[in-house]
This record gives C-alpha cells, sequence and structure tokens, in this order.
C-alpha cells in the first residue's frame, strides 16, 4: 500500500509547499544571480547585457587577494575550530563532578543571537579600555595599548578568535557525542591490557572520532567561508581591506555600491566555490557510509 | 587517590590526583575563552561611563551599579520594541518552518519515489548558500513583493533557511515511527491524509517540539543581515540591529549597550536552561547534515 498511486499523489503533495517555497527564494535567486551577472544592473532603470565584461572587471589582482584571504581565513578559522573542538570534547567527556553544568557552559555563544557575542568581543578588542589590551599590559606582554581592530594584522586574527569563538560549541557537543557513541569495552579490553590514558585516546578515541571529525570539518568550511556577521560588525572589511572576504566584498559592491551586476558576479564565483565544497562534503560522507561509519 | 569517586566508581574512570587538576584546569582554560566575552559584558554593564573610560584597565567594577539597566531605557525608548521584533519574526518564521517542513519530512521519511533522493539533496544543499550571497536578487524580490521595509522582508527569506536543518532533523525522527502504524491504519480503511494527521502527527509531536525550539534559536541567534539590508524602519528593527541605537554621534553607550544585550540574551539563556536536556540531542542531530 506504500507505494500505491495515491500514495505516489500524496508525497509529493506533502512536498510541494516546501519545494515551491524553496524555489521561489533560494532556487530563483540563484539564477537570477547568474542572469545579473552578465548584465549592467543598478539603480538605473535601463538594464544592459554586457557580456562577461563584469568577470573581466574583478579578475585583477585585488580580486586575487580577496579570494587567497578568504581562504586562509577560512582555513586558520576551521582548524582552531577542530583543534579546541576536541580539546573541549575530550575534556567534557571526563568523569569528573560538574561536567553537566561545565556542558550547559559551553553553549552560550551559540545560543545567544551572534550580534550580540560580537559586540561584546567589539568591546574587549579595544585598544585603550577593552580586557584583552588592558590585561596584555598588565602583565606587562605589551608595552602600550593595543589597538587590535586598528591594524591589519591583528584585525585578521582577531576577526578569526570571534568566529571560532562562535563556531566551537556545536563543534564540541558534536564530538562529545561522537565520543559518546564509542563503545566502552573498546576501552576496558585497552585498559585491561595495560594501556595507558593517552594510548587509549590516541589509539581509540581519536581514530574512531574521526569521521565525525571529517563531517563536521566539511559542514565548518561552508558555513565560514560564508561567515559575515562577524567581520561586519567588528571590521566591515578594513582597516585597508585586511579583512575583506569574498562575501564582504559581495556585499560592498552590490549593496554599498550599488553595482548589481558586478557584485552578482562575485556572489556567482562564490557560488562555485560553494558548491566544489558542496559536491566534496556529499562525496566524503558518502565515502565514510560505506565504509561503515556513522552518518 | 580517591577524590570525587566511591568503591562503585568503575577502575576505569579513577584519576590520579594530579590528573584532576589537569582537567579542571583545561575545563577553567575552555571555559573561560567560551564566557570571557560575558564575564566582560556584564562587568561592563555595571561600571559607571566615567570608569568605563578610564586607564589603566580594572577587571572589577570600582563604583559597581545596576544603573545603566534603568538609562538604557530613557537613552533607547524604542528597545523593548526591539526585543518584541526579535520574538515576532522568529515566532512567525519558526510557524512558517514547521508549516513547510512537517509535512515534507514526514514524505522523505516514510515514501521512497523516484526523484524524491534527489529533492533531499537539493533540500540540503540550500544550507550551503548563505543569504549574503543571494542578497541581490532577494533584494528585488522583496521589492517586488512589496516586502521591503515591513517584518516581512526579514521573515520570509530567514525561514528559507532554516527549512534544511529542519527537515533533516525531523525526517531522522520519523523514521523511528514503525511502518506498522501505516499499515493498521491502511487496514481500517483510513485515509492517507488521514493517518498523517490524526496518527502520526501526535506521535511525532516531541520531535516537533524539537525542531521548533532549534528553529527558534536559529531564527532568533541569526537575524541580522536581512534586517540590515531590507528593513530600515526603526519600528520593525530587530534586537541586533536595534543594538546600533546605543551608539551616539561621538561616543558608543558601552554599559548601556551591554546592559541592553543582557535583557536581550535573557530569553535565551532561560531557554537554554529549561530545555538544555533537549537542546544536545536536537541541536547536534541537527548538525549531522
Amino acid at each position: 500500500m506504500i507505494n500505491s498511486r495515491s500514495s505516489l499523489f500524496f508525497a509529493w503533495a506533502l512536498l510541494a509547499p516546501a519545494i515551491i517555497y524553496v524555489l521561489v527564494i533560494v532556487a530563483w535567486p540563484l539564477v537570477e544571480t547568474f542572469r545579473l551577472s552578465f548584465t549592467d544592473a543598478s539603480l538605473r532603470k535601463v538594464t544592459n547585457y554586457v557580456g562577461t565584461a563584469n568577470y573581466e572587471k574583478i579578475f585583477n589582482e585585488t580580486f586575487a587577494g580577496v579570494i587567497w584571504r578568504t581562504f586562509t581565513w577560512t582555513f586558520f578559522s576551521v582548524a582552531l575550530k577542530m583543534i579546541i573542538g576536541t580539546f573541549g570534547a575530550v575534556l567534557l567527556n571526563a568523569a569528573v563532578p560538574g561536567r553537566h553544568v561545565f556542558r550547559i557552559l559551553t553553549m552560550p555563544p551559540w545560543i545567544v543571537p551572534m550580534a550580540i557575542g560580537i559586540f561584546m568581543w567589539g568591546w574587549m578588542y579595544n585598544g585603550q579600555f577593552g580586557m584583552i589590551s588592558g590585561l596584555l599590559q598588565r602583565f606587562g606582554i605589551t608595552d602600550g595599548p593595543v589597538a587590535f581592530l586598528a591594524y591589519g594584522h591583528t584585525a585578521y586574527w582577531a576577526t578569526i578568535v570571534t568566529d571560532v569563538w562562535i563556531g566551537v560549541p556545536m563543534v564540541t557537543i558534536y564530538f562529545l557525542a561522537a565520543i559518546q557513541s564509542i563503545p566502552k569495552d573498546l576501552y576496558e579490553a585497552a585498559w585491561a591490557d595495560g594501556a595507558s590514558r593517552w594510548t587509549r585516546f590516541r589509539r581509540i578515541t581519536l581514530p574512531l572520532m574521526m569521521p565525525a571529525v571529517v563531517t563536521m570539518s566539511m559542514l565548518s568550511l561552508i558555513a565560514t567561508f560564508n561567515s559575515f556577521d562577524i567581520i561586519w560588525i567588528l571590521t566591515q572589511g578594513g582597516p585597508s581591506g585586511s579583512t575583506t572576504t569574498m562575501i564582504i566584498d559581495t556585499y560592498q559592491t552590490a549593496i554599498g555600491s550599488k553595482k548589481y551586476g558586478e557584485g552578482a558576479a562575485r556572489a556567482v564565483v562564490i557560488c562555485i566555490f560553494l558548491s566544489l565544497f558542496c559536491l566534496a562534503y556529499f562525496r566524503v560522507t558518502r565515502k565514510l557510509q560505506n565504509m561503515g561509519g556513522k552518518e | 587517590m580517591a577524590l570525587f569517586h566511591n568503591d562503585n566508581t568503575p577502575m576505569i574512570d579513577r584519576y590520579r590526583w594530579w590528573e584532576v587538576i589537569a582537567i579542571y584546569a583545561g575545563i577553567f582554560v575552555f571555559l573561560f575563552f567560551m564566557l570571557a566575552p560575558f564575564i566582560e559584558g556584564f562587568l561592563v554593564s555595571l561600571k559607571p561611563l566615567a570608569e568605563l573610560f578610564s586607564t589603566p584597565y580594572s577587571f572589577w567594577p570600582e563604583n559597581g551599579s545596576f544603573d545603566a539597566y534603568f538609562t538604557m531605557w530613557e537613552r533607547v525608548p524604542g528597545f523593548a520594541w526591539y526585543v518584541f521584533n526579535s520574538f515576532l519574526i522568529s515566532t512567525v518564521a519558526t510557524v512558517i518552518v514547521l508549516l513547510l517542513v512537517v509535512p515534507a519530512a514526514y514524505a522523505f521519511a516514510r515514501f521512497d519515489f523516484r526523484g524524491m533522493g534527489l529533492v533531499l539533496g537539493g533540500f540540503l544543499a540550500v544550507s550551503m548558500f548563505s543569504g549574503a550571497v543571494l542578497l541581490i536578487p532577494l533584494f528585488r524580490l522583496m521589492r517586488t513583493l512589496g516586502m521591503l521595509n515591513t517584518y516581512w522582508a526579514m521573515i520570509v527569506p530567514g525561514a528559507a533557511f532554516l527549512i534544511p536543518s529542519a527537515i533533516w532533523l525531523l525526517r531522522t525522527y520519523m523514521m523511528r515511527i514503525p511502518t506498522e502504524l501505516n499499515e493498521a491504519a491502511y487496514t481500517d480503511g483510513a485515509s492517507q491524509f488521514y493517518t498523517f494527521r490524526r496518527v502520526i502527527l501526535p506521535i511525532a509531536s516531541p520531535g516537533i517540539i524539537v525542531v521548533a525550539i532549534v528553529t527558534f534559536i536559529g531564527a532568533y541567534s541569526q537575524q541580522f543581515i536581512f534586517a540590515l539590508t531590507f528593513n530600515s524602519k526603526t519600528e520593525y528593527m530587530p534586537l541586533p540591529i536595534g543594538l546600533y541605537a546605543f551608539f551616539g554621534k561621538q561616543d558608543v553607550v558601552w554599559n548601556e549597550l551591554m546592559a541592553a544585550a543582557f535583557v536581550g540574551i535573557a530569553p535565551a539563556l532561560v531557554i537554554i536552561f529549561f530545555l538544555q536536556r533537549y537542546l544536545v540531542g536536537g541541536l547536534t542531530a541537527g548538525a549531522v547534515k
């Protein structure tokens, strides 16, 4: 009965509203972005097709720099999220009193409205009155105040740290779930054989949580690549472009300068990268499933 | 050395004293990183402006008071509205997502017709694109639909990006409902729709509640880019954009800004506290896309 003809109709009827919604709000804009990228669309009424002019215009050294920056920024952020997430998950898995409370205490950066957390970091980075600069001076690590968001190099790392801070709770909780699903008897057998705590971590925990690490780093890669709020609130891409990632660059061109056509061309380049990540993600998860790993 | 365990603690879970110290030290460092902005933000909200803008830096407030929590309402009289707007936007977005996702998740969980795998993949791919990438056509779409500078400009696009994880989460939940229920209902002559409404929905309601909570939190925490771009009316602004109201002509009124932030966070913290049991399971399942 489950596969009768009326079921076929019913199943698609259930799906139809969601499909239509996503087609209108996501798929159509995607196609439209592609079309606009070949036009000189702006605030003017008249829009002409200009061929590949937008693409020719953006492929210069500045844009290559933006792409490179986006990739390094994303790489450092994802790598730090994975390392700190593993560190946190292993600690929160330890059988010590208070661990339930500690687990709840990791959640706020994730649950609290993103913009609010970012504003708080903005204050912490303040050179004269912020906490980080204040403590660095107190302990004599730096001589004078450090205005983290005023210099390219420090602003670059400051935005990464904030992005890591927002991403770590989800990674930690997810890794913790992965660690807890590892069969206990593996540890007991290793323990009976005299394996130290470190050996058990190296030989059991780390290899068995690897599928979760791979899955999470792919998801995190996509989310981080799309990161907008953090950089926009903290630096708006500055100082002098040192935190301008592709998303920020697209936003400045399209919404800031109202050059819709050029902005669309930039968005298309982002979409191409995202589709590649997306394909890689599907391929990797399928491979993990075939290996008998978890989804 | 037995520190925190009794004779029932398995041998494998017993730590030596230095291991216990190392674990707590590690947890302290980790949690300090996670909570430092909130601790600092809270202390800032207690400091008078004069103390805030003085050097050298002091961590603890000297003349701490809760004044900022009262004066903030005078400086930004619309603040209660911003919080209300945030709630309204998140609630309506959650309702829309549920209306679309509950039937779709059921279809994905129970039927397997040709092309459905592809559609599911399509839904999941939506989460790969952020609103920022599609901003230009979305802006024009909102203008065409007359939704610019209304609540809908923040609700409608936002909801679309909450659909993928909600579908995945609910599908996983509904796949655990035994097919025998459908078969029994069919034998009793119930229609497909009746079975969905009267048999499946009641059983799936705990899962639907989890999805609702996760979606609401997602909607509440991620209102920024659409509100920034599609709405310029003060009366519709949600909390994150409303915080910019504390940016004065020259200085930012940081203590009141932080006080306002905590007023805005409070609902989220209450939710975490009461629903943490559902949250850990729900949020991680949502992450497994």
